[in-house]
């Protein structure tokens, strides 16, 4: 276990003098590129002591369970808190003011619903995926196939995504050439869940949500010292630096009609409840208690985030957006308003800032990739080898072999997809995820909770139908039909599809499991009641 | 066995009038949560400019933005009631209910 690690790091580290002199002298960026380098090794030590430590399967997939509230709630929102967020919505309140601040709260608004209807219920109903807790009183070959379909299009939704934003940014920020950050990226990651699992993703989106904390904190202290603290000032100078002047203060373009604007919301606020790789994060606690708490720090540092996030876009406005050594011939943000945040890290803090604020974005991504791995890996070896292929009785010991072949194979599919997508637009696919999210694995999850008349084929069905359904009207839609297909007239007139594919799953669950005249419906109404209890009161033979 | 464990839990009067209560404090505070969220985003769909005009006449600073930090730190303290009730409250309610039944 030692030696690959070793032999890992040092061909990373082999690879760089070429990187160095593949990017001129202008683009690569030495503090930053040096910080980089102190992280990865830090995350290959940290990837190391996490290998010795995982043995078994609830070790690979929930860290053994050992994780304490507070260090999930760190973890969990260092998984919320990707570069997309950081750089994403500073950069929407850079280019639009208050509209950034709409698509925030929308992110954020879903934790406290995850943890009313859901976070403790799934702890003590399931072991390592949500899987398990649909499956619960249900068929298992069907649902577990039903809920894998749903986190493999999530996860490679999600990583296709990543993989284009980090390659892109890292171009950007150290000089390297995109497939060779590409290249890196999904060899570190697969390093970290290989070899560490669970555990090593863990404390490794904690390193970076203490870091990504810590350097956004200091970013807005930077903006309000430039304002000596008055708000005032704040939102004054950037009314007046900004093109819009004081119109964004208010709400724009971003929400033009109602449905959007509630088909947007609900894919928010429910798909969060449906990303399989937080979900996976209730089962690294030890009980439903700490599952809870974890909701509470989690919504706590994501909340904070954002209001460090609406300080950080709107000082950039008036600190990069008025600045023209950020800007090019034509008066416009050099590298997009994405590069927002780290324009204004220079700005304030020079180049060393900068290095490290470049250095936690590419660590972001890292940690991010990395969970959705993980969790992509166990949907196959959990859900689909170890209770449908091997019917719940896995030989021992392969189990971790699957998810870690599965690993690498996700790895490298992500990769090529990284690379086959370069030049193509992929901001619509962290929204269709979400679509899918809250269409598919929301509503399994919550009825099969909730509903006592749930059935296997009422949510095999209906959960089809939510996935093809999101689907479908993307494809269709304004999004692809019109700017990446080139017709003229979209099929599907919304941009956002869940109030539609959310409503088709609810209704065709609803129908298939009310007309199912299938011969086991009634043992499985039965069984809700028992399940009901054990979703409240935790698993008796766990706590023995 | 545990079958019988948890339907024994499920016949308890106690356990069922905690379970009522529980139900009913996580509903309402998830329709806090959804009212506040939606009558946001109706009122940025249909009226947005209610949410540009200044806090005062000295102000540049819009309605909209104290709406929308103040969502934001409900979000958060929200939970935080959720957790209190649950740890002061129905988590003693339960273990009595569970070492009184003897399981």
């Amino acid at each position: 276990m030692r030696k690959p690690s070793f032999w890992l790091s040092s061909v990373i580290v082999s690879m760089l003098p070429s990187a160095v002199f593949a990017g001129s002298a202008d683009t690569l960026n030495i503090p930053a590129v040096s910080m980089f380098l102190v992280f990865v090794s830090g995350t290959l030590a940290i990837t190391l002591w996490a290998a010795r430590r995982t043995r078994t399967a609830s070790d690979f997939y929930a860290a053994g369970g050992k994780i304490t509230g507070f260090q999930n709630g760190l973890a969990i929102a260092g998984d919320y808190m990707s570069a997309a967020s950081f750089l994403g919505l500073s950069g929407l309140v850079f280019a639009s003011g208050f509209d950034g601040i709409i698509y925030s709260i929308g992110f954020l608004v879903g934790w406290p619903i995850i943890l009313f209807l859901i976070a403790e219920r799934l702890r003590n109903l399931g072991r390592f995926t949500f899987a398990d807790a649909v499956s619960f009183r249900l068929q298992a070959t069907p649902i577990r196939s039903l809920s894998a379909c749903g986190t493999l299009t999530v996860v490679l939704l999600y990583l296709i995504a990543q993989m284009v934003g980090a390659g892109k940014l890292i171009e950007v920020l150290f000089g390297f050439p995109y497939e060779f950050a590409v290249a890196v990226v999904g060899i570190l990651m697969i390093s970290y869940v290989t070899f560490g699992g669970m555990i090593a993703t863990t404390w490794v989106q904690i390193v970076k949500a203490i870091l990504l904390l810590s350097g956004a904190s200091f970013l807005a202290f930077a903006v309000l010292w430039e304002v000596d603290f008055s708000f005032e000032r704040l939102f004054q100078s950037a009314a007046d630096s900004h093109a819009s002047g004081s119109l964004i203060l208010a709400p724009g373009q971003l929400i033009s009609d109602p449905i959007s604007a509630i088909s947007l919301g609900l894919a928010l606020m429910f798909g969060t409840a449906g990303l399989p790789h937080i979900l996976m994060r209730f089962f690294t606690v030890p009980d439903a208690k700490e599952a809870r708490k974890s909701v509470v720090f989690a919504t706590g540092f994501v909340g904070y985030f954002y209001l460090l996030l609406f300080i950080i876009g709107f000082g950039a406005i008036f600190l990069v957006g008025a600045n023209s050594n950020y800007l090019d011939a034509d008066g416009i943000i050099i590298g997009g308003s994405n590069m927002a945040a780290i324009h204004l890290s220079q700005a304030v803090g020079g180049d060393l800032f900068l290095g490290f604020i470049s250095a936690v974005a590419f660590a972001t991504i890292l940690a991010v990739v990395s969970g959705l791995t993980l969790a992509g890996a166990s949907a196959i070896s959990h859900d689909l080898y170890a209770s449908v292929f091997c019917k719940e009785q896995p030989k021992d010991g392969s189990e971790i072999r699957v998810s870690r072949i599965a690993t690498i194979a996700l790895g490298l599919a992500a990769m090529i997809l990284g690379l086959s997508f370069e030049n193509q637009n992929v901001a619509y696919m962290v929204g269709l995820a979400f679509a899918i999210a809250a269409s598919v694995n929301f509503p399994i999850l919550f009825l099969s909770m909730y509903w006592k008349n749930l059935t296997t084929r009422g949510a095999f069905i209906g959960g089809f139908v939510g996935l093809i359904s999101a689907v479908a009207c993307v494809i269709t839609g304004p999004t692809i039909w019109v700017s990446i297909l080139g017709h003229a007239e979209p099929i599907f007139p919304y941009k956002h599809p869940a109030l539609f594919s959310m409503s088709a799953a609810f209704i065709s669950i609803y129908l298939f499991s009310i007309y199912d005249r299938s011969p086991q419906k009634s043992t499985e109404i039965k069984a809700f009641d028992n399940q009901f209890v054990q979703s409240i009161v935790g698993s008796i033979e766990e706590k023995k | 066995m545990a079958q019988g464990t948890y339907e024994k839990i499920s016949l308890d009067l106690n356990f069922q009038k905690l379970v009522r209560d529980r139900t009913a404090f996580s509903w309402i505070l998830t329709g806090v949560m959804l009212l506040s969220y939606y009558t946001f985003i109706l009122v940025i769909a249909f009226s947005p400019h209610w949410l540009g005009v200044p806090i005062s006449t000295r102000s540049i600073i819009t309605w909209g933005i104290p709406v929308g930090i103040l969502l934001i730190i409900l979000s958060m303290v929200i939970t935080g009631v959720y957790v209190l009730r649950c740890n002061r409250e129905y988590d003693e309610r339960l273990s009595e209910i569970i070492s009184r039944l003897n399981v």
